[in-house]
């Protein structure tokens, strides 16, 4: 078998396994709920009979290994059980509760990254090209200091000179079904801005030492004292090899704007799924904390294992190999 | 790497040259500041003029003036002191988290090094997946189980942020472990606690060091982070996390209390971080013999 082929067999069959592990710990938040929730979901008046209803339900009767079994199917067919919420009036289905929310947050991250990654790559590269300039200096202090920040600072800065000092936006983002784009895209400005100055200054970051990391190889030397102009040395030599460091540091930004998101949506009160999975913890709700943990987890499984797979299939070495 | 084959003795004959005097300015900015939070954090009960959750004053959000430095919060309680009272506890707590992540995370990795074979496979695979998931979220499921409360906390955010110290400390000591000073060790039949305290420990030991101060940041920002969300550090203990929860609110009409507590999270972090740069670069320095 081809040497690029057999690696990304390997790579899909160890997201799998990851995949399979943590279903089997999203699993498990139910195992080690105390013995008397039952009653403190279904509230004091639940008679014997109802809490043992809910029990049959959640599969609480079953051995471990078949109750796993029902749920993970229920979960690939799209049903992810009923929230704990109001449970002894009107059960609700999770899915109805969780998938708006992500369609609000899928919204928000894809503007999110739209907008951060090609900045963050253009402030890495030229980063690394004016290294140690005054430029530099300046992009990485900013950078730096960005990072070791909390996201709720950075958020509140920009409400700060955005909303308060500048009344130009709204400091809570709130949707509703109503909006069109322009009016969508106006509520979401504020949480689009400071996730992306977030992600910006870890992506830069990465950006700039994987470059120079490239630059400082013998085969980029070699080039360069040969002759070679100096455009072509960054576009036939630096870049390629380059490729696969600049994929994974995208995809480790956005993994990340997974996290962001949720104090960001908490900041600006925006609809998505990292508040309602906060809310969710609050309330100890845990088929919505399984159900948003799965998604959040997935995302960032999935995110990971396909720049695993695209700096693997661009990689000079392995595309060559004999 | 290479040069530290003589082992431990050479290192620490090294380390000796890392002193304050060749601090960098950001580097010693960043010492003075820490020094400064742990004065605060040590003595708070003697600097704070109010009790942590001493309702103080009958005004709620009453303004700065002479008897409140920074005013009152939501229930009259004196915001100087609990920023005071907050160093303590955000620091205290971020502190017992690294420590008890670097026991288990750093002595699990050196074993798992110098062990090897089916012991290290099992650990790091089981690694891998605690680390497939996001540590925040990971956080969140945790603590929707077990409950809020600063020893589930320490004990959630220790035993996930181990996974980290467990991952650089197995590096490291895998590089150690490689050396012929250990195989030598071995010969002669030294026990296993004996290699790693006084032939691999040493030798890892810069690394730990700085690691040590990036999983502080982490631990410190986590826990933060938490309390923000209203499901860390619960009140009446005084956080600085909470606090900027707390006064969140108020940001709408021009109050701007919340960047008290928020900056006070910003420049202890963004201190820890200068310093372990200027570390990193003179362990770095002091490897290659400059």
């Amino acid at each position: 078998m081809h040497p690029l082929i057999r690696t990304i067999l390997q790579r899909l069959a160890l997201g799998g396994i990851a995949l399979f592990a943590v279903s089997v710990v999203v699993f498990s938040a139910l195992e080690f709920l105390p013995g008397d929730f039952a009653t403190s979901v279904l509230g004091r008046n639940a008679t014997p009979e109802t809490v043992e209803a809910f029990r049959d339900e959640l599969g609480l009767n079953l051995p471990p290994a078949e109750r796993y079994l029902g749920w993970i199917g229920g979960v690939l067919r799209g049903d992810l059980g009923h929230s704990f919420a109001g449970r002894a009036f009107t059960p609700r289905a999770v899915s109805d509760i969780v998938l708006p929310r992500l369609a609000n947050t899928l919204f928000l991250a894809a503007i999110t990254a739209a907008i951060a990654v090609p900045v963050a790559l253009l402030l890495g590269l030229m980063a690394a090209l004016y290294r140690n300039t005054r430029f530099d200096r300046i992009v990485n202090a900013a950078t730096l200091s960005t990072v070791a920040m909390p996201e709720f600072l950075v958020a509140y800065l920009v409400i700060l000179v955005l909303a308060v000092k500048l009344p130009a936006f709204y400091a809570m983002s709130t949707l509703s079904p109503g909006m069109d784009l322009t009016e969508k895209l106006q509520a979401v400005a504020l949480p689009v801005l400071t996730l992306s100055l977030v992600i910006i200054a870890h992506m830069m970051r990465m950006t700039r030492a994987a470059i120079i990391g490239v630059l400082a190889s013998p085969y980029i030397e070699m080039a360069r004292l040969k002759g070679v102009r100096p455009w072509r040395v960054i576009l036939r030599h630096a870049l390629p090899n380059a490729l696969a460091p600049i994929v994974n540091v995208i995809a480790f930004s956005l993994a990340y704007l997974v996290v962001g998101v949720v104090v960001t949506e908490v900041v600006f009160v925006y609809p998505g799924i990292g508040q309602t999975m906060v809310d969710a913890v609050r309330n100890r709700d845990i088929p919505v904390v399984q159900a948003c943990t799965l998604i959040f987890a997935a995302t960032y499984i999935l995110l990971n294992l396909l720049a695993d797979i695209i700096s693997i299939a661009t990689s000079p070495r392995l595309l060559h190999a004999k | 790497m290479q040069n530290n084959s003589q082992g431990a003795p050479a290192v620490s004959r090294r380390r000796r040259s890392l002193s304050i005097a060749s601090a960098s300015l950001a580097a010693r900015i960043g010492m003075i500041v820490v020094l400064i939070y742990l004065l605060v954090a040590l003595f708070a009960p003697f600097l704070a003029p109010f009790g942590e959750a001493q309702v103080a004053s009958s005004i709620p959000y009453a303004p700065p003036d002479g008897t409140f430095l920074l005013g009152t919060d939501q229930l009259g309680r004196d915001q100087f002191s609990r920023l005071i009272y907050g160093a303590r506890n955000s620091m205290g707590i971020a502190l017992a988290t690294t420590l008890i992540s670097f026991t288990v995370g750093g002595l699990v990795g050196v074993i798992s090094a110098v062990l090897g074979g089916w012991v290290d496979q099992l650990i790091s695979r089981l690694v891998d997946v605690i680390m497939a998931i996001p540590q925040l979220i990971f956080a969140l499921i945790l603590l929707s189980i077990a409950g809020s409360s600063i020893p589930n906390l320490i004990l959630i955010i220790a035993l996930l942020d181990s996974t980290r110290v467990f991952r650089v400390s197995r590096s490291v000591a895998m590089n150690v472990a490689a050396m012929e000073f250990i195989e030598a060790a071995h010969l002669r039949g030294e026990r296993l606690p004996w290699i790693i305290r006084r032939e691999v420990l040493p030798n890892i030991m810069p690394t730990l060091v700085a690691e040590f101060g990036l999983r502080f940041c982490f631990a410190f920002l986590t826990i933060s982070a938490l309390s923000f969300l209203g499901l860390g550090i619960q009140p009446p203990t005084a956080d600085w996390g909470s606090m900027v929860r707390e006064a969140s609110a108020l940001i709408a009409y021009g109050n701007l209390t919340l960047f008290i507590p928020a900056g006070a999270i910003a420049v202890l972090t963004i201190s820890v971080n200068l310093i372990v740069d200027w570390f990193l670069d003179k362990a770095s320095g002091l490897r290659n013999g400059q």
